[in-house]
Order: C-alpha cells, then sequence, then structure tokens
C-alpha cells in the first residue's frame, strides 16, 4: 500500500497570554513532534484521553491550524508549502465528520442544500447534475431521496450522522477525518454508523483518521493505531498488536481501563494513580512517568525515543 | 435472604406533552438489598433517568406526573410521604451523583461552603468539628490535601476531582440508597477506572444500595451484581449480570450485546440494530422492540408481552419466552 498522508515531526504550540498587554506568560505544547502515515484505503485511529492532542492534530490535518514546526505531506506533495489553488485542491480532498451532528447541521437549511453546498462552492454543476449527485450521495448512506427536501430535525441522530457522512463525501475526498464519529449516538445506532463507514471506504478506497476515545471501536475500525499522550505519540502500531498486546504503560493501562464486557477474557486491572499533568508543564524526561507503575530513575530525567519493538514502535525506556 | 432496601413496585410514571402522553416509565418494578448494585441500562429516552427521579420524586413537574405504584425504602412506601419529609429523605437516605459535577455544585460557594451544608444537616455539627468532617469526607474520597481543598472553587478542581467531592458529598450521611445516573460518562478513561474503584470501595464501607445508570455495558459487567435492561419505559430484562450477559433471553438485549465492538474480536461487520429508537409518544401496539425486533411474531405487534420467569432472579418480557406461546417467528 502507498502512503497518503505523512506526517512528520508535527508540532503546535499555543501561547498563553494574560493582562491586558496580552504579555506571554506560558507555552502549551498542544502536539510535539509527532510523526505517522496513513495509507490510500486504510484507517489510522488516534486514542487518549482529553487534552492529549488529538483534536488539535486533526485541526492540523484538516489545515485549520497551521504548525509551528514539522511537515505535512499529501499524496507526495508537500501541504505547508502549497499555494491558494493547491490549498484549495487539497482541502477538496481532506474533508471532516464531527462528532455532534445536532451541532454540524445548519437547522434551517434543507438537507439536499446541506449536501450540496460543497458542490456550489467547488464545482461548476448545473441544478439537474446536482440534484442528482445529492441523490447518489444519500443512497451512498442508505438515505431515501426524499430525505433531500426535510431539515435536520426531522431525524434522528444517526439519520443526521448519515447526511454529516454525505456531506463530507460529496467531493469525493481521499481522506475524512472522523472525529468522534459515534460518540454522541445512541448505543443501538453506533453498530449502523460504523458498518457504514466501513462499507464506504471498501467500496470508496478512502482513508480515515479516527479519532475516538471508545477504544474497542477505534481497534475494530483502523489498521493501525497510534495512542497519544501529553501532546506526543507513544505507542504506533498495527491495530492488533497496540490493541491486544500493548506495550507502552500508559497504552496497557488504557487498554485495561476499556472495560470488556466479556467475562473470560484474563485481563489484569491497572489503575493509574494521579491525573493527566497540564500540558503547560510537563513532567520532565518521559512525560507519564509521574503516573507510570513501571518508572524508573532515567525516566525522570531522559526523553525516550521513538524505537520499534515487537511490530510497533514505542517511546519508552522499557524496551 | 435480607429484606430489601428498596423495592420499587409497578412504578408508572408519564410526562403529558403537546404531542401526547409520553410513558416514560410504565409499570417498573425491582428490588435492591444492602451492598447490591443494580445496573440500569437502555439508550436515550429509554426511562433510566426518569425511573431515578421518580425514586426521589424530583420528576419535572407539572409535566410528569407519577401516576402509580409503590417506592418502599426499608419498608415505608415513599410516594405515600409529604414533600416536607421527602425533603429529610433525599440526600440523607437516597443520595445521587449526577453526570455532570459542574452542575451538582454551585460555581460560587468553596466547596467547604458546599461540604459543609449536608454535614451540618445530619450530623448537627458545628465550628472546627464541622471542618474537620468535612475534610474527612474529602479524605475518604482520596482527594488529596483534603483541609486546602476545603478552601477551593469548584472551577480549580479537575472533573474527576469535582466528581470525587459529589461522592464525598453523597456519602456525607451515609446514604442506604445511592443513585449514579452516568456518574462516570464526563471522565477520562484512567479517571473513570480510578473513580470506580472509589465506589466500589465507598460500597463495601457503607454497606449502601447502589443503583448504577449507564450505557456502557462493559462497566454494568464490572461494577453491577445484577442489570436491568430498559426500552420504551419498561424492563425488558432483569437478571444476574453474568447470566444475563452470557446467556440473554431477550432479542433486544441480545441484540446489544452482539452490536458491541470488542477488544480481540475482530469481525468484518458488526451486527447492528435496525430501525430508530422508538418515538414514545407514538409507541406501537404490543411489545415496543417489535418493529426492529429479528425475531418478531403475529402476536408481539398485538399485545405487549407479560413479564415471564427465564429461571430463578432472571426474568423477561418477551413472547419467545412465555411458555403458553411457542409458534415459528412470523
Amino acid at each position: 500500500m502507498s502512503a497518503l498522508l505523512e506526517v512528520e515531526g508535527l508540532t503546535k504550540h499555543f501561547q498563553v497570554r494574560r493582562g491586558l498587554l496580552g504579555r506571554a506568560t506560558g507555552l502549551v505544547r498542544a502536539v510535539d513532534s509527532v510523526s505517522f502515515t496513513i495509507d490510500v484505503g486504510a484507517t489510522l485511529g488516534v486514542v487518549g484521553e482529553s487534552g492529549c492532542g488529538k483534536t488539535t492534530t486533526s485541526k492540523l490535518v484538516l489545515g485549520l491550524e497551521r504548525p509551528t514546526a514539522g511537515t505535512i505531506r499529501f499524496g507526495g506533495e508537500n501541504v505547508l508549502t502549497l499555494g491558494r489553488t493547491g490549498l484549495r485542491r487539497y482541502r477538496r480532498a481532506v474533508q471532516a465528520v464531527f462528532q455532534d451532528p445536532y451541532a454540524s447541521l445548519d437547522p434551517r437549511m434543507r438537507v439536499g442544500t446541506i449536501i450540496a453546498e460543497p458542490l456550489v462552492i467547488n464545482e461548476r454543476m448545473d441544478a439537474t447534475a446536482r440534484r442528482r449527485r445529492v441523490h447518489e450521495l444519500l443512497d451512498l448512506v442508505s438515505l431515501p431521496a426524499r430525505a433531500a427536501d426535510l431539515y435536520p430535525h426531522e431525524f434522528s441522530g444517526g439519520q443526521r450522522q448519515r447526511v454529516a457522512i454525505a456531506r463530507a463525501l460529496a467531493l469525493s475526498p481521499r481522506l475524512v477525518v472522523l472525529d468522534e464519529p459515534v460518540s454522541a449516538l445512541d448505543v443501538s445506532i453506533r453498530a449502523q454508523i460504523l458498518n457504514l463507514l466501513r462499507d464506504l471506504q471498501a467500496r470508496l478506497g478512502v482513508s480515515y483518521l479516527f479519532i475516538a476515545h471508545d477504544l474497542a471501536a477505534v481497534a475494530h475500525m483502523s489498521h493501525a493505531i497510534a495512542v497519544m499522550y501529553l501532546g506526543q505519540i507513544v505507542e504506533r502500531g498495527p491495530a492488533d498488536a497496540v490493541a491486544l498486546e500493548p506495550r507502552h504503560p500508559y497504552t496497557q493501562a488504557l487498554f485495561a481501563a476499556a472495560l470488556p464486557i466479556d467475562f473470560d477474557s484474563p485481563r489484569e486491572e491497572i489503575t493509574l494513580a494521579g491525573e493527566v499533568p497540564s500540558p503547560l508543564n510537563p513532567p520532565s524526561g518521559c512525560r507519564f512517568h509521574p503516573r507510570c507503575p513501571h518508572a524508573m530513575p532515567r525516566c525522570a530525567t531522559e526523553e525516550p525515543v521513538f524505537r520499534p519493538a515487537a511490530g510497533r514502535l514505542v517511546a519508552c525506556h522499557l524496551y | 435472604m435480607p429484606p430489601p432496601v428498596v423495592d420499587v413496585r409497578d412504578l408508572r410514571t408519564h410526562i403529558v406533552t403537546r404531542w401526547g402522553t409520553v410513558k416514560a416509565v410504565d409499570g417498573v418494578s425491582f428490588a435492591l438489598a444492602e451492598g447490591e448494585t443494580l445496573g440500569l441500562v437502555g439508550e436515550s429516552g429509554s426511562g433510566k433517568s426518569m425511573t431515578c427521579l421518580s425514586l426521589v420524586r424530583l420528576v419535572p413537574r407539572p409535566a410528569a406526573r407519577i401516576l402509580g405504584g409503590q417506592v418502599m425504602l426499608d419498608g415505608d412506601d415513599l410516594l405515600a410521604r409529604s414533600e416536607r419529609e421527602m425533603q429529610a429523605i433525599r440526600g440523607r437516605q437516597i443520595a445521587m451523583i449526577l453526570q455532570d459535577p459542574m452542575s451538582s455544585l454551585n460555581p460560587v460557594f468553596s466547596i467547604g461552603m458546599q461540604m459543609r451544608e449536608p454535614v451540618a444537616l445530619y450530623h448537627r455539627l458545628r465550628g472546627r468539628a464541622l471542618t474537620a468532617r468535612a475534610a474527612e469526607l474529602l479524605a475518604a474520597v482520596r482527594i488529596p490535601s483534603p483541609r486546602e481543598r476545603l478552601c477551593a472553587f469548584p472551577h480549580q478542581l479537575s472533573g474527576g476531582m469535582r466528581q470525587r467531592v459529589v461522592g464525598a458529598m453523597a456519602i456525607a450521611a451515609p446514604p442506604r440508597l445511592l443513585i449514579a445516573d452516568e456518574p462516570t460518562t464526563s471522565l477520562d478513561l484512567t479517571i473513570q477506572s480510578q473513580y470506580l474503584g472509589l465506589l466500589r470501595e465507598l460500597q463495601r464501607q457503607h454497606r449502601f444500595a447502589l443503583i448504577f445508570v449507564t450505557h456502557n455495558l462493559g462497566i454494568v459487567a464490572r461494577m453491577c451484581d445484577r442489570v436491568a435492561v430498559m426500552y420504551a419505559g419498561r424492563i425488558v430484562e432483569m437478571g444476574p449480570v453474568r447470566r444475563l450477559f452470557t446467556r440473554p433471553a431477550h432479542p433486544y438485549t441480545r441484540a446489544l450485546l452482539d452490536s458491541i465492538p470488542r477488544l480481540g474480536a475482530r469481525r468484518e461487520r458488526l451486527t447492528a440494530i435496525e430501525g430508530q429508537p422508538p418515538d414514545l409518544s407514538r409507541l406501537p401496539a404490543g411489545c415496543a422492540f417489535a418493529p426492529r425486533c429479528p425475531s418478531v411474531m403475529e402476536r408481539c405487534r398485538v399485545e405487549a408481552p407479560p413479564e415471564t420467569v427465564v429461571e430463578a432472579g432472571h426474568v423477561t418480557r418477551c413472547w419467545l419466552e412465555t411458555p403458553t406461546s411457542g409458534g415459528a417467528p412470523a
């Protein structure tokens, strides 16, 4: 498989300003030297707790924020040096579906207009062709053609998320960023949407950047998983390797906390002490060391390097 | 068997709306013993939260009204109590922990002010002894340096800490029944794991009965002794957690368990539940799950199934399990 998106050393720092003059008083290292690739037609799952930088990473990929450092290559092309037309092309090829379909759809627009909007902006299409494309997209997400004439409030949460997916697919993107696409939906509806997303990937060959805190869902959907902690990736590799035999102590704790419903799966309970430290003032050395059950003296002073171990990459002094 | 702490019988709470009457809680019955945990699961609108609010008689009035049934707490029917008597019961005998700690805490008062209020009321303490007891409670929920925290305001604490403070207030009495309505939904995974451990420890100490409302079946597996699955205002299946998860009797429970992605069991497709959750003001005649049920029969669409005992302690509402019915799926 060839790489679609290659992210290298991606970094985003935010200045914290205080007072009337806006003096810089601190630096939040929201994303700190993050690297990953997403293959054509594959899914990268990103997991981590709130504040770990998942959403900032997705914003950087979507071009909604400019990175402080690092490169993003899309189809071999450096995205950060693209001119206006190049950037326009990139933004067409990379679309997003957000968590809350109640917030992401304009309540005063009909569903047909919502889905057609990207076409109006980006494609020179006459009204008939546009209507045909909207019906095609509705069919793709298993909604009836008459849905085009209705308003978002006439749909349930799951159906709304289908509309949001149809809109994201309108311009035939090559990468879709899915930021918690099922978290806001009812349990009985989640499987429908996850199945739909997988079917669409098989049919259209689209790649996904899948961000979620439901670890089992991420493991189910992804080909590769990246685990983030305080702005850094601590473990990254094939989904099965990371989910079933996690190596980094944080990944182990995270997947132990995911609470399987199978009674007979032998899983140790690892409960981490303490809370996630502030990204304003991350711990020295390995950022996870104050909470790590295996912490050694060198963890407090020396930042671990990302290196291969057991078929994946881990940033931990244990390996 | 010891007498139950809580015994709810045929509880019915209806909400009158412009579009019709919603039977939010429609004949719910269950009992809980001391130190026992009942998981209440179901999707939004299934009546989980409304059942909990009915127990403490805090349903949003005038739209919602408790129409019938009994809520027995240690043999005493709460539905027959006056509003004044209820005020003395809430917090002291039945405590609640809700999903969002920020909405349970007052942002303009310090933690100490808010902690002292219930403690003073329940234990008639004042002054230094009161502060000491409040700090003790914070220490019991493992908040570091509790005395300093008493001076802090809710916004200065993290989400996990805030939920601990709410927990500390809940056990101030300590109560006979604790109702936890999605207490960890707003917390991060590793923090959630800590909090669940804490709740179990507090329960071991104080022996309260615990009703745990959640839609996360993994939490139910870890926390609960028994589980009640709600659908459209009714308990469609109830029994010991292990039994229900390994041999579910109701098609909805089975479908719910099948639709959840599991670690390790990598399948190409999940078994999705077709259709949408029901519109409660326009429920079908018969079984509410019938329109989405894979094993629906003629009879399901006409007549609501009665509660049937599958095995001692395991009940369900499904025609498939009713001894007299039988017959092939339509």
